[in-house]
């Protein structure tokens, strides 16, 4: 079947099966930023934005974004390479492969809450799963992100 | 320094965050063929039949694997020196099947579907085997796990394969018998350690095609690039010179990815279909059939004198390599070469035991490499000393603990499966490591315990640690640097960055050497056909060893480009003054770096400027650390808050402090993982039940409170601008660090990990059932 939907502000009207995760759809079109880490919704890089909204991309299925919004990274690159910065500063990048999604995330978080404390930062990151950094050097670059953007 | 030891943020971090292709997958071919496992539902058992008729019938399916139609020749999947340490044990696809998820069959198909209904039209005829699931009874166990012909050891390595050993190792300084016996004070004490999973992000990825030169083009997430291209070249015969194994980049090894997972397999694919083929493993394949950390029990006794004189340690170990050996006798051997020489000034110490086949997921590399496991003992233990010799634990260590200038005899004797290197600390900043760490966690204050207004308890633990940089004689990196037109240079290194930012901190030192900045050297790694050799990246190499080979070559370069502007300038090289930019002479004429490229690669004496050079280590200088954890635990549930981690380390000069701390937190909080929570469990039959996210948790955001971390000033004479390595010394202090918190607040001495609430409520309760007798 095939299915219309805005993909990162443009129009898209993909083919998919019925069962495809937004997530196969998304990869099998070469949006890699968008990682699959594990076998369903327990480690958080597969997560993209649903009209503005961090969902993880295994677990909607392709079917379901039938008109709706997407955004993935390559979509938001003038916000993402602010992130980015704060990242780089607070020496937060490591093997990367969580980053697309914690990134999202913090997109989100800034429009929900741009005053988010440390504590709160932890709390809306805690699903996307890092096993390189620690986390520390992540809630120092959100703090910056935030702060810089506020 | 302009650029080493400044903050300079990662090459590739915001390429990275933009999502644009890096990854082994990203790089797929679009066509791949999708190829699936077929894995053993039994812990231990022999294929008698199998029938492939109906899968190989089945539309889009392109070949199936098995035994009967792949090359028989025992290899290791371990990525290390080679002749290895590890025994070759494993095929391709055997007729026995050694744990749950162990390889059956393989399916090439068109696409996925396809290929997982391939897969249940295999039909298994299995006799199956009594497994052997406890490696504490492995020995001699009516079962052989490996009883089949044409396995083999690389050298003598202790290998006895008809007695479930796969590797076995004694060594001793001194009588130690004797020595124990002198003691005013011994303890003796038994640990356990689990099989930690490593639970990178990235799955472990590979695919290939056939180039347009008919060779083999792998991509692999791999640590070790140039391991992966020999051993598929001898154990599938093909010339070696046919294969090109490339590594994009990597979502995170730790280990896990210093060996071959799905590159046999897929490799076969490519080379009978001349298709592309592809395989990302499910994360369940990735916690039950690729690696873990190997599982040890740890026997230790330590002997001192009533002044707190530490005069002997007594350590065995068993340890639990699972279905296949690899990594067998390094890491075992690394959990006495790098944690028993903390205390050097002893009289006697020993070290010995054997490493175990089980039928359970195989345990290979992982950060720490038995540094961990065997720190969590001796730590531990120490601390149980000092109690019996009512000393104070920071005091004893102080006295007892190896200092600057110092040696140990285990550094000659212990080396990588084989003899060691002799070498003296030129840099050991432990005591300062130590002091430090006290004042940030605010030791004295804390110190044992307090209870808390809630009725919770903090206390503080601490542990020290040590580590090595790189394997001395044995792994060799090597770097190539290219001057370009314009006057900007290529970095080429085999050495591979994984995430922990090699590939920035190796830009760095060629920058800071060629006096320019990071943005004109352009690193590439890493590449067989295109970057020169290098081991890879594990026993916290890189920096060190990989460091040192740029380090070489851009002082080659250097020499090279004074020739050049001497001879462009019509005078001596030796009155030629560069400043990265511009060559000046002395009589005041100049020309520019960009001028002269143009010069040698259009206008006049034209040829490629390219410098290589390697480095392979003549020692392995140890970082150190303390690390100090303090704590809030609930006495009425066991519960722990890890409220702070301190950490200071002496790793030499940090070449980029922001990534070296950032290695650092990382091996500490996956440490507190497995110091805390990461539980294994196995059902009866031998499944792995923690196989997934859920059931096997690593930490998260909230799981510590907050990190301390610090680096002390230090200088190693023999690393790259005084560096040495710090990728796996994060991850050594933590089990032990909890363990004597958790004894400080309770009085409950845990020794098997994880350390739950379970377990502390059940010391709590024993020790309450003592205390009413």
């Amino acid at each position: 079947m095939k299915i219309k939907f805005m993909l990162n502000d443009r129009s898209q009207t993909w083919h998919t099966e019925p069962g495809e995760s937004l997530l196969d759809l998304l990869r099998r079109h070469h949006v890699v930023s968008v990682k699959k880490g594990c076998d369903g919704s327990t480690c958080g890089v597969c997560t993209v934005l649903m009209n503005q909204k961090p969902v993880l991309a295994c677990t909607v299925l392709a079917v379901r974004c039938a008109g709706e919004h997407i955004h993935t990274v390559e979509g938001l690159a003038d916000e993402v390479e602010k992130i980015s910065e704060a990242f780089g500063i607070e020496g937060a990048d490591q093997c990367g492969f969580c980053n697309p999604g914690i990134a999202l995330a913090l997109y989100a978080l800034k429009a929900e809450h741009p005053e988010a404390d440390a504590a709160e930062i932890k709390q809306y990151l805690e699903g996307h799963l890092c096993r390189c950094s620690g986390y520390q050097s992540q809630v120092k670059a959100a703090l910056r992100y935030l702060g810089e953007a506020s | 320094m302009k650029v080493v030891n400044q903050y300079v943020p990662s090459v590739d971090g915001k390429g990275i965050m933009l999502g644009r292709p890096a990854y082994t997958d990203d790089l797929a071919a679009p066509d791949a063929l999708i190829v699936k496992v077929l894995r053993s539902p039994h812990a231990f058992a022999k294929i008698v039949a199998i029938d492939t008729q109906a899968a190989e019938a089945l539309e889009g399916v392109e070949l199936v694997l098995t035994h009967k139609n792949v090359p028989r020749k025992a290899f290791t999947r371990a990525g290390q020196g080679y002749p290895e340490p590890s025994p070759h044990d494993k095929f391709v696809l055997d007729t026995y099947v050694r744990y749950v998820g162990d390889e059956v069959a393989a399916v090439a198909a068109i696409d996925e579907k396809t290929a997982q209904k391939a897969l249940g039209l295999i039909v298994v005829q299995y006799e199956v085997l009594e497994p052997v699931l406890d490696f504490e009874s492995a020995i001699d166990h009516a079962s052989i796990i490996h009883p089949e012909e044409g396995i083999r050891e690389m050298f003598p390595t202790g290998f006895e394969p008809k007695r479930n050993i796969a590797a076995a190792y004694d060594m001793h300084v001194g009588n130690v018998e004797a020595s124990l016996a002198s003691c005013d004070v011994v303890v003796r004490e038994t640990f356990h350690t689990q099989a930690q999973a490593h639970a990178m992000m990235e799955p472990h990825t590979v695919n290939a095609r056939m180039d347009y030169q008919d060779r083999l083009l792998m991509y692999s997430s791999t640590q070790t690039p140039f391991h992966v291209r020999r051993i598929l070249s001898q154990a599938l015969d093909v010339p070696i010179s046919r294969i090109r194994v490339i590594k994009p980049r990597v979502g995170g090894g730790f280990g896990g990815k210093q060996a071959l997972h799905g590159e046999m397999l897929v490799a076969l694919t490519t080379l009978r279909t001349r298709k592309p083929a592809k395989m990302v493993f499910t994360r369940q394949e990735v916690f039950e059939s690729s690696y873990s950390r190997h599982p040890m029990r740890i026997d230790i006794a330590l002997g001192a004198m009533k002044d707190g004189t530490l005069k002997a340690i007594d350590c065995r170990i068993l340890s639990d390599t699972g279905a296949y050996g690899e990594h067998a006798l390094t890491v075992f051997m690394v959990a006495g070469s790098k944690v028993l020489p903390l205390y050097n000034k002893v009289d006697a110490v020993r070290f010995g035991g054997q490493v175990v086949y089980t039928n359970k997921t195989p345990a290979g590399a992982y950060r720490g490499y038995g540094a961990i496991q065997g720190n969590f003992a001796l730590e531990s233990a120490v601390d149980m000393l000092c109690e019996r010799l009512e000393i104070d634990p920071i005091v004893f260590r102080r006295k007892n603990m190896i200092a600057e200038g110092e040696s140990s005899p285990i550094f000659e004797i212990m080396g990588e499966g084989t003899e060691g290197t002799a070498m003296s600390m030129e840099t050991c900043k432990l005591d300062t490591c130590v002091s430090r760490g006290l004042t940030l966690i605010d030791w004295h204050k804390k110190y044992p315990r307090q209870t808390l207004p809630d009725g919770r308890i903090k206390s503080v633990g601490m542990a020290i640690a040590m580590q090595g940089s790189g394997i001395p004689y044995i792994d060799m990196g090597a770097a190539t640097i290219k001057l370009n037109d314009d006057g900007f240079y290529n970095l080429m290194v085999g050495a591979t960055d994984i995430g922990q930012g090699s590939d920035t901190i190796l830009t760095q030192i060629a920058a800071e050497v060629l006096m320019t900045t990071v943005d004109r050297v352009i690193v590439y790694s890493s590449d067989s056909d295109l970057t020169p050799f290098d081991a890879g990246a594990y026993a916290s190499s890189t920096t060190y060893v990989s460091g040192n080979a740029v380090l070489a070559a851009a002082e080659k370069m250097k020499g090279m480009l004074l020739d050049e502007a001497a001879r462009a300038l019509g005078c001596d090289r030796e009155l030629v003054r560069f400043d990265g930019a511009t060559f000046t002479a002395d009589s005041g004429e100049n020309i520019s770096l960009s001028k002269l490229s143009n010069r040698l690669y259009y206008n006049e004496d034209q040829q490629q400027l390219t410098a290589t050079a390697s480095y392979v280590g003549t020692k392995s200088p140890p970082p150190f650390m303390a690390g100090l954890i303090e704590i809030d635990l609930d006495p009425e549930t066991g519960e722990i808050d890890i409220v702070d981690y301190v950490s200071v380390v002496d790793c030499g000069t940090a070449i980029n402090p922001k990534l070296a701390i950032g290695q650092i937190e990382g091996g500490i909080v996956q440490g507190l993982g497995m110091a805390h929570f990461e539980a294994v469990k196995y059902t009866a039959q031998g499944r792995l039940i923690s196989n997934d996210f859920l059931s096997y948790k690593i930490p998260t955001q909230r799981s510590v409170k907050n990190l301390q971390t610090e680096i002390v000033h230090s200088y190693e004479p023999s690393g790259p601008f005084g560096a040495k390595s710090v990728g796996e010394i994060g991850i050594d202090t933590p089990p032990a660090a909890l363990a004597n918190a958790v004894y400080n607040a309770t009085g409950v001495r845990i020794t098997s990990l994880p350390i739950t609430a379970e377990k502390i409520m059940a010391g709590i309760a024993a020790k309450k059932g003592e205390q009413s007798l």
